[in-house]
C-alpha cells in the first residue's frame, strides 16, 4: 500500500490534489479569506450604524457608486453588505471553511484511512465550491450591487429588481452561486458520509470514534438531507424570476403597475427555505461542538464525561433540527397551533444542549488543564454556547418572539450560539491541528494575544445587542435616528462599533501567526499535544496515504487520558489493552 | 493620503511583530526551551485571567444591565402584552440564573484545575447518577416553561374579537396606510387589480361594504376596547411591529394575516410616564427595501369620546372616491 505516495507536480500536489489533506487546506484559506471578506463588510457597517450618514475612510473599499456624493453609505447598499455578510459567514466560512477543512483533515486521519473514499469526488467538491466563490465575489461589482434581500432571501423582494436593485443579475449570480455551493456540499457530505461508514480501519469501531468524527459525521448526513431542499427553493425562485411562474408570487403592484403573478406564495419559500435553513445552524455548530469536545478532553488530560450520552446529544440535536423550522415564521400568519408544535419542539432542544454543557464542565472539573492557545478558544466556546443558548429560550418562544422577533435580540442571539461558538471552534481547531497540517508549531504567545483580545471584544460587540433588541430596535435598520423611541440607544452602538473594530484588527494577530508559521514556525514533534488518536501516529512529513506502512490498528477509545495504571497519563488508540485492563 | 498612512501603520505593525517573535524564538534557543511548549507558568496566567476576564465579562453583563434598563421597552400597553411580560420576566429570570450559575463555574474550573507537571487529572469518563440527574431536572423545568408558554400563546393567538372594531392595515414600499370598517364595521372588498389613481388601495367602490370604510394615514384607536388589525401588502413582505403593543404580524402580498388585541394606556397617559415626546409607532419589522429604516405610522390611543369624535371628522369612501 506504500506505492499510495506516488510522484506529484505541482499542479497535482497544490491545486488539482486529490488528496484529503491537501483538500482540506484549499477549503481552509478559502474559508479565512472569505471570513476575512465578511468581517471587513461587517466593520463597514457597524462604522455607518455608529456614525449614520457620515463619510469614513472605510468606504473607499467600496466599489463606485456604492457611496453618494456626500460621502455616506447608501441604504441599499447597506443592505447589500448586510446580505453579502451573512450569506458569506453562514454559507462559506461555518459551513464550507469549517466543515470542509476539518471533515476533511479528520476524518480519514483520525479512523484510520488512506484517503476519502473518493478522492475526486472530494476534488471536485472543493473546484465546485472555489467557482462558487469566484460567482459570488463578481456579483459584487454587477450592476445594481449584489443581492441585498437579506441572506435570507425572501421574496418577493428578491424576486423583484424593480423592488430593491440587487434583485437584478447580483440576485441571479447568488442563486447560480448558492447552487453550485450545494453542489460542493453534497459531494464533499456523501464523501464523508461513506468514508466514516465504510473506511474504518481495523478496531475503529463506531463506539470509539472520536466526538469530532461522530460531529462530523452527523453534519454531513444533515447536510445531504437539507441541501437539496434549499437547492429546489432557490431553483424555484429562479423560474418565478427568469420564466413568469408563480410559485412564490402572487397580487404584486410594482411602480404602480400590476405583475401577472398569481396563485403563489412567499410562505411556501420560507419553509422550503428554513427546511434547510435551521439544520443549517446546527450543520455550523456541531463540527465546532465536536472540535470543541476533542480538544478540551485531549488539554484536560481527561476523558470526556459521558462519552455516549454526548454521542447521544448530537443525534438528538440532528433529528430535533429537522422539526423545527417554523420558528423562524411565527410571524408569518401560520396557525398558531402549528406555532405551539414548533414551540414545543424548539424547546426540547434545551435538554440535549444542556447535558453537553454539563458534560463539557464535568470534563473540566478536577483537570490538569494545559491552556494551549486551542484550549483557550475551547472553553469561549463552551463559554459562549451557555450565554447564546440560554436566549433561545426567549426566542423560540412564540408569545416572546413576538417581540424580540426580528430584533436585535436575534442578532445578538445567533451571532452568540452559532456565530461566535462556531468562529471559536474553528480556531481551537486550527490551533490544534496546525502541528498536524504545516509541520510546524504556532506562536504561543501570539496565540494568547489572539484569544483574549478576541474573547473581551466579541462579547463587547455581540452582548449589548440584546438590548438594543429588548428595546425594540429592528435588525437591518440602515440607521434607527428616524424614530426619537431609538434616541437613546447611539451609545450602545458606538460600544458595539468599538469592540467591532477592535475585533477585526487583532484577527491580523492571527494571519499573521498562521503564515508566519507555516514559513517560520517551528518544527512540530510527531505528537505534540500527547493526544491518543490516530492522526497523530502518521509521519510529520505528509505523505498521500498518510501511513507509510499499513494501516494502524485500534484497541481502545480515543480518550484514555490519566487512566490510572497507565504509565503516561495518555494511551494511544493503538496501544493494546493490558491483561486486566478494563475498557475504561 | 489617509489611505498611505494607514497602510504605512499596518506595515510597520506587521514588521514590528515578526521582529518580536523573532526575538522570542532567539531568546528560547540561547535559554534551550522550546518556545511553544505549555509551561505551568503560561498555565497559571491564563487561568487567572480566565478569573479575571470571565469574571469581569460577568460584570460587564450587570453593568448593562443596570445602566441599560432605562432604555428598554416600557410595560406593554395592552392586555395579552401584559401577560408576555410576565412570562418574559419568569424566563428571564431562569435563564439569568442559569447564566450566572454555569459561566462562574466555568469560568472558576478554567482556574482552579489549571495545570502543573507534577499533577495528574482525575480519570472520570461517566456515572449514570449524575447524568441522569442532569438529563431529568431540565426536562422537569422545560416541561413546566412550555406549559406556561403554550397557554400564554394559545390566550395571546385567540381572544375574543366578536366585539373588535376592524382596522385594515395596508403596506407598500415604504409607507402604511390604514382603513377603518365604519358603521357596519365590515371592510369592502378590495383587489390589488382595482388599485387605480387616488383608489391606493384597491377597494371595490361597488361593494356596498366598502361605502363607509375610511382611509386614514393615522391610526387612533379607542382605550380599553378590542380591535382586530388586518394586514395586507401591497408589493414585498413587510412586518407591522408595534412594540409597544407587544404585536407583531406579516404583511404578505396574497396572504391576509391578522392579529387583535386590546390597548389599555392612552398615548396621554404614556406621555405622563415616558415623557412628553413619547408617541406609539408602527414599525416595518421585515426587511423591504432601501428605506426599509424609515417606514412608520402614528398610533394614538385616546378615550371612547375623543376617538368618536375623530373618527366622525374623518372622510368615508363614499365621499372621497365615489362622488367624483
Amino acid at each position: 500500500m506504500s506505492d499510495h505516495h506516488h510522484k506529484e507536480t505541482f499542479i497535482t500536489k497544490y491545486i488539482f490534489s486529490t488528496d484529503h489533506k491537501m483538500i482540506a487546506k484549499q477549503f481552509l484559506i478559502t474559508g479565512m479569506f472569505m471570513a476575512f471578506v465578511g468581517m471587513l463588510m461587517s466593520a463597514i457597517f457597524r462604522v455607518q450604524l455608529a456614525n449614520p450618514g457620515e463619510y469614513s475612510v472605510l468606504y473607499n473599499l467600496l466599489p463606485g457608486g456604492w457611496v453618494s456624493e456626500d460621502g455616506a453609505l447608501n441604504p441599499d447598499k447597506y443592505l447589500a453588505l448586510v446580505t453579502m455578510h451573512g450569506t458569506i459567514l453562514v454559507f462559506w466560512v461555518l459551513t464550507a471553511g469549517l466543515s470542509g477543512t476539518f471533515a476533511n483533515f479528520l476524518i480519514p486521519l483520525q479512523i484510520g484511512a488512506r484517503d476519502m473514499a473518493s478522492g475526486f469526488i472530494n476534488m471536485l467538491s472543493y473546484w465546485f465550491f472555489f467557482i462558487a466563490t469566484v460567482v459570488l465575489m463578481s456579483s459584487i461589482y454587477v450592476e445594481g450591487g449584489p443581492a441585498s434581500s437579506g441572506w435570507t432571501i425572501y421574496p418577493p423582494l428578491s424576486a423583484l429588481p424593480e423592488a430593491i436593485p440587487g434583485s437584478g443579475t447580483g440576485m441571479t449570480l447568488w442563486l447560480l452561486s448558492i447552487t453550485l455551493f450545494v453542489v460542493g456540499s453534497l459531494l464533499g457530505g456523501l464523501n464523508y458520509i461513506v468514508t466514516i461508514l465504510n473506511l474504518r480501519t481495523k478496531g475503529m469501531s463506531m463506539q470509539r470514534m472520536p466526538l469530532t468524527c461522530w460531529a462530523l459525521f452527523v453534519t454531513a448526513i444533515l447536510g445531504v438531507l437539507s441541501f437539496p431542499v434549499l437547492l429546489s427553493c432557490g431553483l424555484l425562485l429562479l423560474f418565478d424570476r427568469s420564466f413568469g411562474t408563480s410559485f412564490y408570487l402572487s397580487d404584486i403592484i410594482i411602480n404602480g403597475e400590476a405583475l401577472h403573478f398569481s396563485g403563489g406564495s412567499p410562505i411556501l419559500f420560507e419553509h422550503l427555505f428554513w427546511f434547510l435553513g435551521h439544520p443549517e445552524v446546527y450543520i455550523i455548530l456541531l463540527p465546532a461542538l465536536g472540535i470543541v469536545s476533542e480538544v478540551i478532553a485531549v488539554n484536560s488530560r481527561k476523558p470526556i464525561f459521558g462519552y455516549k450520552a454526548m454521542v447521544g446529544a448530537i443525534l438528538l440535536i440532528a433529528f430535533l433540527s429537522f422539526i423545527v423550522w417554523g420558528h423562524h415564521m411565527f410571524m408569518t400568519g401560520m396557525n398558531p397551533f402549528l406555532g405551539s408544535v414548533f414551540t414545543f419542539t424548539t424547546l426540547l432542544i434545551a435538554i440535549p444542549s444542556a447535558v453537553k454543557v454539563f458534560n463539557w464542565l464535568a470534563t473540566l472539573w478536577r483537570a490538569n488543564i494545559r491552556f494551549t492557545p486551542a484550549m483557550l478558544f475551547a472553553i469561549a466556546t463552551v463559554s459562549t454556547f451557555i450565554t447564546g443558548g440560554l436566549t433561545g429560550l426567549i426566542l423560540g418562544d412564540s408569545a416572546l418572539d413576538i417581540n424580540v422577533h426580528d430584533t436585535y435580540f436575534v442578532v445578538g442571539h445567533f451571532h452568540i450560539v452559532m456565530g461566535l461558538s462556531a468562529i471559536y471552534g474553528m480556531l481551537a481547531g486550527v490551533y490544534h491541528w496546525f502541528p498536524k497540517m504545516y509541520g510546524k508549531m504556532m506562536n504561543k504567545t501570539l496565540g494568547y494575544v489572539h484569544f483574549w483580545a478576541t474573547f473581551i471584544c466579541a462579547y463587547g460587540v455581540f452582548f449589548p445587542m440584546h438590548f438594543l433588541g429588548l428595546a425594540g430596535l429592528p435588525r437591518r435598520y440602515y440607521t434607527n435616528i428616524s424614530f426619537p423611541m431609538f434616541d437613546g440607544l447611539s451609545d450602545i452602538n458606538e460600544i458595539i462599533t468599538f469592540f467591532a473594530l477592535a475585533g477585526a484588527i487583532v484577527q491580523v494577530i492571527f494571519v499573521f501567526n498562521f503564515v508566519y508559521s507555516i514559513f517560520k514556525g517551528t518544527k512540530a514533534s510527531k505528537n505534540p499535544w500527547k493526544s491518543t488518536t490516530l492522526e497523530w501516529t502518521t509521519p510529520i512529513e505528509r505523505i498521500h496515504g498518510n501511513w507509510p506502512g499499513d494501516l494502524p490498528e485500534v484497541h481502545r477509545w480515543a480518550y484514555d487520558y490519566s487512566k490510572p495504571g497507565a504509565e503516561d497519563d495518555f494511551v494511544p488508540q493503538t496501544v493494546p489493552l493490558k491483561e486486566g485492563e478494563e475498557n475504561h | 493620503m489617509t489611505n498611505v498612512l494607514i497602510a504605512v501603520v499596518v506595515l510597520l505593525t506587521i514588521a514590528a511583530m515578526v521582529q518580536l517573535v523573532r526575538v522570542n524564538e532567539l531568546l528560547s534557543e540561547i535559554t534551550n526551551k522550546d518556545t511553544n511548549e505549555v509551561t505551568d507558568e503560561d498555565n497559571n496566567k491564563n487561568g487567572i485571567l480566565f478569573l479575571i476576564i470571565g469574571f469581569g465579562f460577568l460584570a460587564f453583563v450587570i453593568w448593562q444591565m443596570i445602566t441599560w434598563d432605562h432604555l428598554l421597552l416600557p410595560p406593554a400597553s395592552s392586555v395579552h402584552g401584559a401577560e408576555i411580560d410576565t412570562l418574559m420576566k419568569v424566563s428571564m429570570t431562569l435563564i439569568l440564573v442559569v447564566f450566572f450559575a454555569l459561566s462562574p463555574m466555568l469560568f472558576y474550573f478554567a482556574y482552579k484545575y489549571r495545570g502543573r507537571k507534577e499533577n495528574k487529572a482525575y480519570f472520570f469518563a461517566h456515572n449514570n447518577k449524575l447524568e441522569i440527574v442532569w438529563t431529568v431536572v431540565p426536562t422537569i423545568i422545560l416541561t413546566a416553561l412550555i406549559i406556561y408558554v403554550l397557554r400564554t400563546w394559545d390566550r395571546a393567538m385567540n381572544p375574543d374579537i366578536s366585539e373588535a372594531t376592524v382596522i385594515e392595515v395596508y403596506s407598500k414600499q415604504f409607507d402604511w396606510t390604514a382603513r377603518y370598517s365604519g358603521t357596519d364595521n365590515i371592510l369592502g372588498d378590495a383587489n390589488y387589480k382595482l388599485v387605480e389613481g387616488r383608489n391606493t388601495l384597491g377597494v371595490d367602490v361597488n361593494d356596498e361594504n366598502s361605502a363607509d370604510d375610511i382611509v386614514v394615514r393615522e391610526v387612533h384607536l379607542p382605550v380599553n376596547k378590542p380591535v382586530l388589525l388586518k394586514f395586507r401588502s401591497r408589493d414585498v413582505i413587510h412586518s407591522a411591529f408595534l412594540p409597544h403593543f407587544r404585536v407583531q404580524m406579516n404583511c404578505v402580498p396574497g396572504l391576509s394575516t391578522q392579529f387583535a388585541f386590546t390597548p389599555t394606556k392612552t398615548t396621554a397617559e404614556m406621555k405622563e410616564s415616558e415623557g412628553e415626546d413619547f408617541e406609539y409607532v408602527l414599525l416595518c419589522n421585515k426587511i423591504c427595501g432601501s428605506a426599509h429604516f424609515n417606514m412608520q405610522m402614528k398610533f394614538i390611543v385616546e378615550s371612547e369620546e375623543d376617538y368618536n369624535k375623530w373618527l366622525s371628522s374623518q372622510k368615508t369612501i363614499q365621499n372621497t372616491l365615489t362622488l367624483k
